[in-house]
């Protein structure tokens, strides 16, 4: 590991974060009852996926996951120059009446969440939306805050926060870069 | 990697990587077409100008959906509409629309060249809706994207391209796009219609018959014959045109047993096809319409440039 890294969670850390998150979930919601998670690609649609297993161990019942490209809803697009490749949005369910967990791995400036959000809406009319983030960092730009986190890190803006996954889209650890 | 030209005037100016995105960003545009909400913040505040001095009903259309898709305001022009009738010149008119600040000029013009003058003098950006004999992009690369949703690849199809190939923009554009794929064309018409040196275009071969193109082919893509143009002075009659270049069940054997029938329409009904052809199984003509909004979707957010600051 190079110099200025350090681990802010690690394999165990990480399992044990995501654990409590899906407890907590199923205590706020009572259950899984028309619950469906939508994770933000990419790193978010891995997370979902992790939370959903552990939903249906403790729970025994499955839990749907979609995922949610943000890009087109973005607020920062400027000038002439490259645009950012377009990601697939894949909800294969309603979202009516449902009650919808977002998830993402780190949660920043709260303007993604924004634009998640937004995509949500235009697929349906959930019940409600929660947010699950395994990493907030801190510095919000607009309103928003998380209802399950995994591990709050408060950082600089110069920092970066990388949560690693494997090669079976697992998550490893997660590293602060100074 | 990302698209770094403000304008789309043709398919010859892309590299392969550039119409792959092209074609991965349409893919994924599709899914917002199949949503109750067809809609989508990405160019709010965006102006399109759709400046039209051919008729078209399919591509403009088409260019004013996926603008309005994508949350832009765009707005209609024709000929019959335009100071063009009053004698102005492009030049202009393009600077007077310049001045109403648009993003975006979306132009289709008969002279070949006519975007590249523009392109060169106007801050906007602008994308080619078909120009003349030369290219007709979004058709290129929708037929494209029609072709991979089949076949899942482009390298290595066999395609063939039967009629006008000399005053077809749709023929050009696919032979541009195709050929840097790694498809194989073959190219078959009447000897008025064939290009001289269409086989320097790159891996194209022209055929003594259409039996010869569309043997053994994953795709056979018929021509419109242009009976408001040139179809009335380099055909002898419609009735032999399409006995010799028409696409009928017996002659369709003679490609791939599932082989797609592709067209840019709007079909001269048997004369390029049969209607038995047009509407049968292996039509895919109305998977191109369907794949065109996606298309330009694409083709416009890519124009339409933006340094995004990753959160």
């Amino acid at each position: 590991m190079g110099d200025g890294t350090t681990v802010i969670l690690d394999e165990n850390g990480t399992k044990r974060a995501l654990t409590r998150i899906a407890h907590e979930i199923l205590e706020r919601n009572k259950g899984v009852s028309d619950l469906v998670l939508v994770g933000i690609r990419t790193g978010g649609v891995h997370i979902a996926r992790e939370l959903a297993l552990r939903l249906e161990e403790i729970e025994g019942e499955s839990v749907a996951v979609g995922e949610v490209d943000i890009t087109l809803y973005r607020d920062d697009i400027k000038g002439h120059a490259s645009h950012l490749p377009v990601g697939k949005t894949d909800i294969p369910f309603s979202l009516e009446g449902k009650k919808v967990v977002l998830v993402d791995d780190v949660l920043y400036t709260g303007r993604t969440i924004r634009a998640a959000m937004d995509a949500v809406m235009d697929h349906g009319r959930p019940d409600s939306i929660q947010l699950a983030v395994l990493i907030d960092r801190g510095h919000r730009e607009l309103p928003i805050r998380a209802d399950f986190v995994g591990r709050n890190v408060p950082t600089s803006q110069k920092e970066i926060i990388q949560v690693q996954f494997n090669d079976e889209s697992r998550p490893v650890d997660v590293l602060l870069q100074k | 990697m990302g698209f770094k030209h403000k304008d789309i005037i043709a398919l010859r100016d892309l590299t392969k990587e550039e119409i792959l995105l092209l074609l991965d960003t349409a893919e994924n545009m599709r899914e917002i077409n199949s949503r109750d909400i067809k809609k989508v913040p990405t160019l709010r505040g965006k102006t399109i100008i759709n400046l039209f001095y051919e008729a078209s009903t399919r591509t403009r259309t088409s260019f004013e959906i996926a603008a309005k898709r994508l949350s832009a305001d765009a707005v209609n022009i024709s000929p019959s509409t335009s100071s063009a009738t009053k004698g102005e010149t492009l030049l202009d008119t393009a600077k007077n629309l310049m001045a109403m600040k648009p993003d975006i000029i979306v132009m289709r013009h008969a002279i070949s060249g006519a975007h590249y003058f523009l392109a060169k003098r106007l801050p906007c950006s602008i994308i080619n809706a078909g120009d003349g004999a030369h290219e007709h992009p979004s058709q290129g690369l929708l037929d494209m994207l029609t072709m991979r949703d089949r076949f899942g690849k482009l390298d290595g199809l066999k395609v063939a391209i039967v009629g006008d190939v000399t005053h077809s923009r749709v023929a050009r554009s696919n032979i541009q796009g195709l050929t840097k794929m790694g498809s194989q064309v073959f190219l078959a018409g009447p000897p008025t219609m064939i290009p001289t040196g269409a086989e320097k275009l790159g891996n194209v071969t022209v055929c003594n018959s259409m039996n010869e193109a569309i043997d053994g082919a994953d795709v056979v893509m018929m021509l419109r014959i242009q009976l408001e143009r040139q179809g009335k002075t380099l055909l002898p009659t419609l009735k032999e045109y399409s006995r010799y270049y028409g696409l009928n069940p017996e002659n369709l054997k003679l490609a791939k047993k599932d082989a797609m029938v592709m067209h840019p329409g709007p079909i001269n009904r048997g004369v390029e096809l049969s209607s038995y052809v047009a509407d049968g199984d292996q039509s895919h003509v109305m998977k191109q319409v369907e794949n065109g909004v996606a298309v330009r979707m694409a083709m416009l957010y890519h124009v339409s440039g933006g340094e995004l600051t990753a959160e």
